[in-house]
């Protein structure tokens, strides 16, 4: 009966609701159950398709002018929770929000030219898209447990059928089901440590953590650690750290080359922003405990991640264990833990989804019908055949590597620097030596590509029709990358903005 | 427009190589051969001339106020650490450009002579381009940021450049050594420039006035770090194994990378650098004798080859360690004549080597040259005037810088420097005779060669340095077919690079000639408002300087006279070398190292030949070499190892991540207690 | 009732989750696996919930419930998806993507 009782007196207290603070979501959403409306209603086919992929790009651009407008009022007033403390909106809500916002947009752009080769529905896709997409921006937001568990499944549950989607090929499907089983096994690792936390704390809001840790000394912190150290591990999950990474390279391989150039990027900045929020900020009194979980995930993604690259033939599988040396160095700006490091990891965030948008995106466009053609061999000689296609994946391979000029040094070096600044020499040792080898994969595929055809009917040869809408996301891209690598500053102020924005959110609680 | 308006356009100079390679990348193949060349000349060429403008506006300004930090914008701010992308032009930079761009126009003209037909010479003319930019970019930085980037820029173009032709596996294989000995030296740059933003809060090269009043450990530590950087690039030992290898590439390009440009960049940041070295007491001592130790050693190991190209690489391995040991001891004027004059003559010797090799149809083995100066006497005469260059002849460019810097490290009391200095010229002068007289006198070697090819790559089989040149076999099957099988003299485009090369190698030693009562040093005082911190030694007495210059004259004489002695008559059929044995014992310590190619066992009995294998098998193949292979296997088998863990079952992944969690779980719940 | 004997409980249920994934071949097996896990965590954040005297616990158990339904449903159309494709519902056979 109490229980009961509870429950009634809660139900009385009915949150006032703040509907800017989840606008974004709310226009991608809408637009999302628009076009499923649509496909259901309509009867003519192209017509839907096209007026599915306007809908959606309506729906990000308008996500995107809310997400100014949060903006806007952020940097006025302050930032602010809304919805019961169940959202925050603050400076790293909106980076986070725009981050995501340029992965959806160019990731709607590419995959157009994909879903007419491929013969692949495309309002069901879109509508997916703009879901995960919903699911990935309430995550930069979240600011109670429930919140990040609910974005964390939104964001999942669909792109585990986006990764499905080729019913065709069984390799999309085997790639869908592992990320499904994995995906859902690592969540419920995830919300066992939420219930632990909330055991041990007595409260799911973050900003209410935060104030609890703050004023109490626990005698017991075996529930506490525990539950941080799980929750670290579903959410390492979905950044694919080492050694929670052994998905990556089966479902980058396996699922549609355009969804991973989407996801690669995205998801790994919503599951970052979950990880900054939970960590560097309510649980920021707890550091010592959890700076060396993440320093182990850290160095183990960044060893495992450059090293297996190295002997793959499959380059998305190339790509996918590079992402795994990806996550590695976001987690030495996690690690580092203050407002160096979360501007570094921020930043990273940033620069790697553009790089790791733009390989895919090369990828998926000189890949064959069915999503072939991905090995090594099939990029000789893409040089002469596609001089532009192989120079933009040239740009974006040697920004992963970390080249200057790329926002991918900018992005290692502000990394790299805040560990030295903390003190951390070793995990920056780690990443350099890392940064060192994962050159080779990087170089091979480039080399490969500036290689004569072979003697056979070399395929790369024939040359391939790119697209407009693929071609202004390549180019957005390479532009983006080069931004990022020659005008860092701009985003560099952005993130610490977006930082030190978060850390006045944590503190001025609802 | 006044000059330092005019300086403030410093930008212009690596652009246009830039552009050029921007170019070539996209539209290369389009453009085809020829014109894809003369783009490229026209772009490097475009900013000699920039270079030489620049080189007059600065020379227009007073002394002090050479130092001009061309326009740009701050490239990375973040904390307290400021990057500016901004040009510096000061005499060091422009005394670097103006070589770097001259030689390298010639160097491009001349590729378009000796890449004609190459399938990808569109390519090969972006890559040059690319890498032109990337060492202007290095040399003009006004920071070690922007000197790293196009550090870096350089490594990663000499890896393209060294495996251009990689359907050879020699040349791919070599350009990954290259890559990976130089990534050694880049790691240590690296880290050499954390610390000086550690200790200095910036990057900038006008920070480097505080390096006096660092901690001697930590001036010394940063120090010696770019030095490994230097080390890596500069191939001094121990890691200078990728140079000879390097010779792979197309010929242009060792020319280009490994005489002119590339190899100088690490004595270019020493020079840079110098108040690090000057604060510190002990790293300069070991640069020099770093540098020492390679001069003299290398210079061993070229006495014994046999390809033409290895010959001159070990010499530039060699010359280089002039070069540092001349930075080390606190002579940096004297490293950068030095560098000046080699890139000349050493550029000269190349593109020799190169139209000889163009000439014989690829052919790159000594022993079946010979009496080529009837056939190609452009190529014959103007090697001839880089080889007295090299052995140090008056007046010829290479023995007034090596007497400059073999004279500094007397004057300031380092005999013992001096000596294996001397020593290495001795060498030196011997290998090049040596060289000479078996490619152009002597025995037409290879008539025999044409005929009884079989026999010959038979002897050439057992030296694995030696991989025949794919294109050797269609040629001399060609020749055999198609006419008689005679060298020829190579293009205008090729021979024209050639005389411009002669004449600078000629009178290059005269922009700084040791007469400074009279003014005559004027690089030496160009270059002194860079090098202004630095003590200047000079000649105790004119005796004394007298007597060094004669001592390298006649060490440089001898040599050659030694070399004739040897070698006048060139070699018998078969490689065979009497001359060698008719010298009895000393014969057989130097027979044992011609008979290189003969057998293993038959070297480790003559010491120097041992000493010389050991250094060029042992000591590279072996230990270096070695340890290079097998970080990289070690890297491969971890790579395999992780391979074997990913099953491709879900059950398996699953352990993982509970095995990951648990380890974590227990790991934090430990710590905590 | 102690808190312990509630959190005992969610725990070896949870542990049988866990071993159930890393043992079964049956894909529709794992998934029933992964369920046992989700009703554990569930059982736990009721008993926190009703000791601790907040309701935010019943509240979260509600919201898993909903995402495994959800879950299932995605799940189980994946696996169909597969079945149709390969005539298998072993886990072991899928495994092209590996290395």
């Amino acid at each position: 009966m109490t229980v009961l009782a509870q429950a009634l007196d809660a139900a009385v207290d009915t949150p006032r609701v703040d509907w800017l603070a989840i606008a974004p979501e709310t226009v991608l959403f809408g637009a999302a159950v628009a076009i499923v409306l649509g496909r259901a209603l309509a009867r003519r086919r192209p017509l839907v398709d096209e007026a599915s992929f306007l809908t959606a790009l309506v729906g990000v651009v308008a996500a995107g002018v809310f997400t100014f407008v949060q903006w806007v009022v952020v940097d006025g007033d302050g930032p602010y929770q809304a919805i019961a403390g169940m959202v925050a909106v603050d400076g790293f809500a909106v980076f986070v929000r725009t981050v995501v916002l340029i992965a959806t947009f160019l990731g709607l752009l590419l995959s157009a030219g994909y879903l007419r080769r491929e013969g692949l529905e495309a309002p069901e896709y879109h509508a997916l898209m703009l879901c995960s997409a919903t699911g990935m921006m309430l995550m930069a937001s979240a600011n109670d447990l429930i919140v990040v568990f609910l974005a964390l499944e939104i964001l999942s549950i669909a792109l585990y059928v986006l990764v499905a989607f080729d019913r065709r090929r069984v390799t999309s499907q085997e790639a869908g089901l592992k990320y499904f089983l994995l995906g859902s096994f690592s969540s419920a690792v995830l919300l066992y440590g939420i219930a632990l936390v909330y055991g041990g704390t007595g409260t799911t809001n973050l900003t209410r953590i935060a104030r609890f840790l703050a004023g109490t000394t626990l005698l017991e912190e075996g529930v506490l650690l525990t539950g941080l150290v799980l929750m670290l591990v579903g959410l390492g999950f979905k950044v694919a750290a080492a050694p929670f990474h052994m998905w990556a390279p089966d479902v980058y391989q396996g699922s549609p080359t355009p969804v991973v150039s989407f996801m690669g990027g995205a998801t790994k900045a919503a599951a970052f922003a979950a990880i900054l929020r939970v960590y560097a900020g309510a649980f920021e009194l707890y550091r010592v405990d959890w700076r060396p979980a993440v320093w182990a995930l850290a160095v183990l993604s960044l060893v495992v991640g450059s090293v297996a690259a190295l002997v793959q033939t499959d380059v998305k599988r190339m790509l996918a264990y590079s992402s795994v040396a990806h996550a590695g160095y976001v987690l030495i700006g996690v690690q580092v833990g203050n407002e160096a490091g979360t501007t570094a990891a921020l930043y990273y965030v940033m620069a790697y989804t553009l790089m790791v948008f733009g390989a895919f995106a090369v990828v998926t466009v000189v890949g064959r019908r069915g999503d072939r053609r991905h090995e090594l061999a099939d990029y000789r000689g893409l040089a002469g055949a596609q001089p532009v296609l192989a120079a933009l994946l040239t740009l974006f391979l040697l920004a992963q590597a970390g080249v200057p000029l790329t926002g991918g040094f900018v992005a290692k070096l502000s990394v790299f620097d805040a560990a030295v600044d903390a003190g951390q020499y070793w995990l920056a040792l780690v990443g350099m030596l890392a940064a060192a080898v994962s050159a080779f994969v990087y170089l091979r595929i480039v080399l490969a590509m500036y290689a004569p055809e072979d003697d056979g009917p070399a395929v790369a040869a024939r040359p391939v029709r790119v697209d407009l809408a693929a071609a202004v996301a390549l180019a957005i891209a390479a532009a983006g990358v080069l931004f990022l690598g020659l005008l860092p500053d701009v985003v560099l102020d952005f993130a610490r903005d977006a930082t030190q924005l978060l850390a006045a959110g944590g503190r001025a609680g609802a | 427009m006044d000059a330092h308006e005019l300086l403030e356009l410093a930008w212009l100079i690596p652009a246009f190589p830039a552009a050029g390679a921007v170019l070539l990348l996209l539209f290369g193949r389009r453009i085809g051969e020829p014109v894809a060349g003369w783009i490229a000349t026209a772009t490097i060429g475009a900013s000699f001339l920039a270079s030489v403008a620049a080189f007059v506006a600065l020379l227009s300004l007073p002394e002090e106020e050479r130092r001009v930090v061309s326009d740009g914008y701050t490239w990375l701010r973040a904390g307290g650490f400021a990057v500016d992308f901004r040009f510096l032009v000061d005499p060091l930079s422009v005394t670097m450009i103006l070589f770097v761009t001259g030689v390298g126009t010639l160097i491009h003209l001349y590729s378009i002579g000796y890449m004609h037909g190459d399938p990808r010479f569109g390519r090969f003319f972006a890559y040059l381009n690319l890498f032109a930019a990337s060492m202007l970019v290095l040399v003009l930085g006004s920071n070690f940021l922007l000197t790293f980037l196009g550090w870096e820029g350089v490594g990663l173009c000499s890896y393209l450049l060294i495996s251009f032709w990689f359907e050879r596996d020699s040349a791919a294989v070599a350009g990954k050594k290259a890559f990976v000995t130089n990534r050694v030296g880049d790691f240590g740059f690296m880290l050499a420039m954390f610390l000086i933003f550690w200790k200095l809060g910036s990057l900038d090269y006008a920070a480097m006035e505080g390096a006096g009043g660092l901690a001697q450990t930590t001036v010394t530590a940063i120090a010696l770090l770019l030095f490994l950087g230097a080390v890596g690039k500069s191939a001094q030992i121990p890691l200078h194994i990728w140079l000879p290898d390097a010779m792979e590439g197309p010929t242009p390009v060792s020319a280009l990378i490994h005489a002119a440009t590339m190899v100088t960049a690490g004595v270019f940041l020493v020079a840079r650098a110098h108040p690090f070295f000057e604060a510190s007491g002990s790293a300069g001592t070991v640069v020099a004798w770093v540098g020492a130790a390679t001069a003299l050693l290398a210079a061993t190991v070229a006495i014994v080859q046999n390809d033409i190209k290895r010959v001159l690489a070990y010499s530039t391995v060699s010359q280089l360690g002039y070069m540092f040991l001349a930075a080390g001891v606190g002579a940096y004027s004297a490293a950068l004549f030095h560098m000046v004059t080699h890139a000349f003559f050493k550029a000269l010797l190349f593109l020799g080597a190169g139209s000889v090799i163009h000439g014989l149809h690829d052919e790159q083995d000594m022993r079946r040259m010979g009496g080529l100066r009837r056939w190609m006497p452009i190529t014959a005469g103007t090697f001839i005037v880089g080889w007295l260059a090299i052995a140090g002849i008056v007046p010829f460019a290479g023995f007034w810088s090596k007497d400059e810097i073999l004279a500094q490290a007397w004057y300031r009391d380092d005999y013992g420097l001096w000596l294996v200095g001397a020593l290495a010229a001795l060498l030196t002068a011997f290998y090049m005779t040596r060289q000479v007289y078996l490619v152009f006198f002597g025995n037409e070697r290879w008539r025999e060669a044409a005929g009884g090819h079989d026999a010959a790559a038979g002897v050439a089989g057992d030296e694995p340095a030696e991989v025949a040149h794919p294109g050797a076999g269609a040629h001399s099957a060609a020749g055999a077919h198609g006419g008689p099988h005679e060298p020829h003299e190579s293009p205008w485009t090729m021979t024209v690079p050639l005389g411009a090369l002669a004449v600078l190698t000629v009178v290059g030693g005269f922009v700084n000639l040791p007469f400074v009562e009279q003014g005559l040093e004027f690089l030496g005082e160009w270059l002194h408002p860079v090098f202004e911190d630095v003590e200047v030694v000079h000649a105790p007495s004119f005796s004394t300087a007298f007597a060094l210059s004669t001592a390298a004259l006649v060490i440089g004489v001898g040599g050659i006279l030694l070399g004739r002695a040897f070698y006048r008559a060139g070699l018998p059929s078969g490689g065979e070398d009497p001359v060698a044995r008719r010298l009895g014992p000393v014969g057989r310590v130097l027979e044992n190292a011609y008979y290189f190619d003969r057998g293993i066992a038959r070297l480790v009995s003559g010491p120097l030949g041992a000493f010389a294998r050991f250094l060029a098998d042992g000591f590279d193949r072996g230990g270096v070499d070695r340890a290079v292979n097998g970080v990289a296997a070690g890297f491969r088998l971890g790579g395999e190892g992780l391979r074997r863990l990913q099953t491709g079952l879900v059950r398996n992944y699953a352990l993982g991540i509970v095995l990951g969690a648990v380890a974590l779980v227990g790991y934090v719940l430990a710590r905590s207690l | 009732m102690l808190l312990n004997q509630f959190l005992l409980l969610g725990a070896v249920l949870f542990g049988t989750g866990v071993y159930g994934v890393l043992t079964r071949r049956h894909t529709v097996l794992v998934l029933m696996s992964i369920e046992l896990m989700l009703a554990a965590v569930n059982i736990n954040l009721v008993a926190f919930g009703a000791f601790s005297g907040s309701v935010a616990g019943q509240v979260f158990a509600l919201f898993v419930l909903t995402i495994a339904a959800a879950e299932v449903g995605v799940g189980l159309a994946i696996v169909l998806l597969i079945f149709r494709n390969l005539h298998s519902s072993d886990l072991d056979d899928v495994d092209v993507l590996k290395g």
